[in-house]
């Protein structure tokens, strides 16, 4: 479905474009200056929350009714008194990492995913978040997480199962994947065929960095995720996971992943070169597109530049919504597809560092 | 009774911030009493386990607090104490 609204939370502030016949514009521009670790809008209702990481004056969370034009301050997601990270460190939200609505059943649920790890529910339309108990005593938490992409360990996926919103993945680097049926207050933990080179054990239970995770919304069994060493795919809701990457790239290595909403098998990435570089690949800016479950990708290139680029893309910032794509990159460029990625054009090079991208109505 | 300032740059979240007399005793009381005075601002200034966020500095009569965690430097029955920002980040 074509969307014409699209957000974006970055390191200047939230940014809200329109599309006016065919021309995207500039419709809000709201806090100003400050960082947005996320910028989500709720599909269920049109609410706009902006998920603000202020340098100085910690993390904050902020509701919009009315497409940003006023803003409401709610309490920060926080930790209990007294509740630690490891022994001897003290468990305060560093970063508000991910942010979903808990489905149409459960119309007050909300879910946020923070670092350092903890996973917090709102039952009230977000005017109050708990941390998911559950998850934080889970007993691997303080021995086996570890901190990817941040310092701590941190939760920058949640995905609900529409069927059954109970029933919910999230992404945790690094941990892994880990599923709950019964809306967190049970987990087990999900990654089987997952491979953490990183680490002396690669086929470790517990420590992968899956950077994103993502599930087909025809047929959400069907689940994906950029993870650090490659791209996977389950088709048995996360049971056991298939690397699906090309073993010498492009589509290897990198941070989003977006799958279409009426094709399970057909999924966009946007390729970096190793974690060692962590640049465009040889100065050229690409995505790359499967139609049959990833066991084939093409390159699109048209649109994009092919030269002295060093974006890449982190893992909030692609999004699909039918034939369109967008995304952000570090440095500012904000480019968009009619054509399911095969060619892109230009919104602005002008932005700041993209942290998050959404399509919205 | 000291009197606590703060940085302009809060004015942008609590534009009525203003130099504002406390009658605590430590610290810890006159965030708190701050905080009934300018609602919300207590968790602009600690976390939510009560430290002093990192780059969030208090000076007490010019000098900066050692105290990050329990917030225990003491301050003279007139001393000015001021809220501040560290000049870090871009």
């Amino acid at each position: 479905m074509t969307r014409s609204t699209i957000l974006l939370g970055t390191r200047k502030g939230l940014i809200a474009y329109h599309r006016n016949n065919g021309r995207w514009q500039v419709e809000n521009l709201s806090f100003e200056g400050q960082p947005v670790s996320i910028a989500y809008a709720d599909p269920r209702n049109g609410t706009w929350w902006a998920c603000l990481d202020h340098g100085h004056w910690g993390v904050k969370l902020h509701r919009s009714s009315d497409r940003g034009n006023q803003w409401t301050e709610l309490p920060s997601p926080a930790y209990p008194e007294g509740e630690e990270v490891k022994d001897g460190v003290p468990a305060a939200t560093r970063y508000i990492w991910s942010m979903a609505h808990g489905g149409t059943k459960q119309r007050a649920r909300l879910w946020l995913g923070t670092d350092p790890g903890g996973l917090f529910m709102s039952t009230d339309g977000g005017d109050s978040f708990r941390l998911v108990e559950s998850l934080w005593r889970h007993p691997s938490r303080k021995t086996n997480w570890m901190g990817g992409g941040r310092d701590q360990p941190g939760i920058h996926s949640i995905v609900v199962d529409p069927r059954d919103e109970d029933h919910v993945h999230i992404g945790i680097s690094c941990a892994g994947v880990f599923e709950t049926v019964d809306a967190g207050l049970s987990w087990q933990v999900r990654n089987n065929g997952l491979k953490a080179e990183f680490l002396p054990d690669p086929d470790t239970n517990i420590g992968h960095d899956p950077h994103i995770l993502v599930a087909a919304p025809t047929n959400p069994d069907i689940l994906w995720q950029q993870n650090h060493c490659g791209i996977f795919r389950s088709v048995d809701g996360a049971q056991t996971w298939q690397d699906v990457s090309q073993p010498e790239g492009p589509a290897r290595f990198g941070f989003a992943i977006a799958v279409a909403d009426d094709d399970p098998d057909q999924a966009w990435v946007a390729p970096a070169d190793s974690d060692m570089v962590r640049t465009a690949i040889k100065g050229a800016l690409c995505i790359c597109r499967t139609d049959d479950g990833g066991k084939s990708w093409k390159e699109y290139r048209k649109g994009l530049p092919q030269q002295n680029c060093f974006d890449i893309v982190y893992r909030h910032a692609l999004a699909a919504a039918g034939d369109t794509l967008v995304f952000g990159t570090t440095t500012g460029n904000l480019f968009f597809s009619p054509d399911r990625g095969e060619s892109w054009q230009t919104i602005n090079n002008y932005l700041p560092m993209i942290y998050s991208v959404q399509f919205a109505d | 009774m000291p009197t606590v300032k703060f940085t302009y740059a809060l004015r942008r979240f609590f534009p009525t911030l203003r130099d504002t007399p406390a009658s605590g005793r430590t610290l810890k009381e006159v965030l708190t009493e701050m905080d009934q005075v300018y609602p919300g601002v207590k968790t602009y200034l600690l976390d939510e386990q009560g430290r002093l966020r990192q780059h969030v500095n208090i000076f007490i009569d010019g000098t900066i607090i050692k105290d990050r965690t329990l917030l225990s430097d003491p301050f003279p029955e007139t001393g000015e104490i001021y809220i501040m920002q560290a000049l870090s980040g871009g």
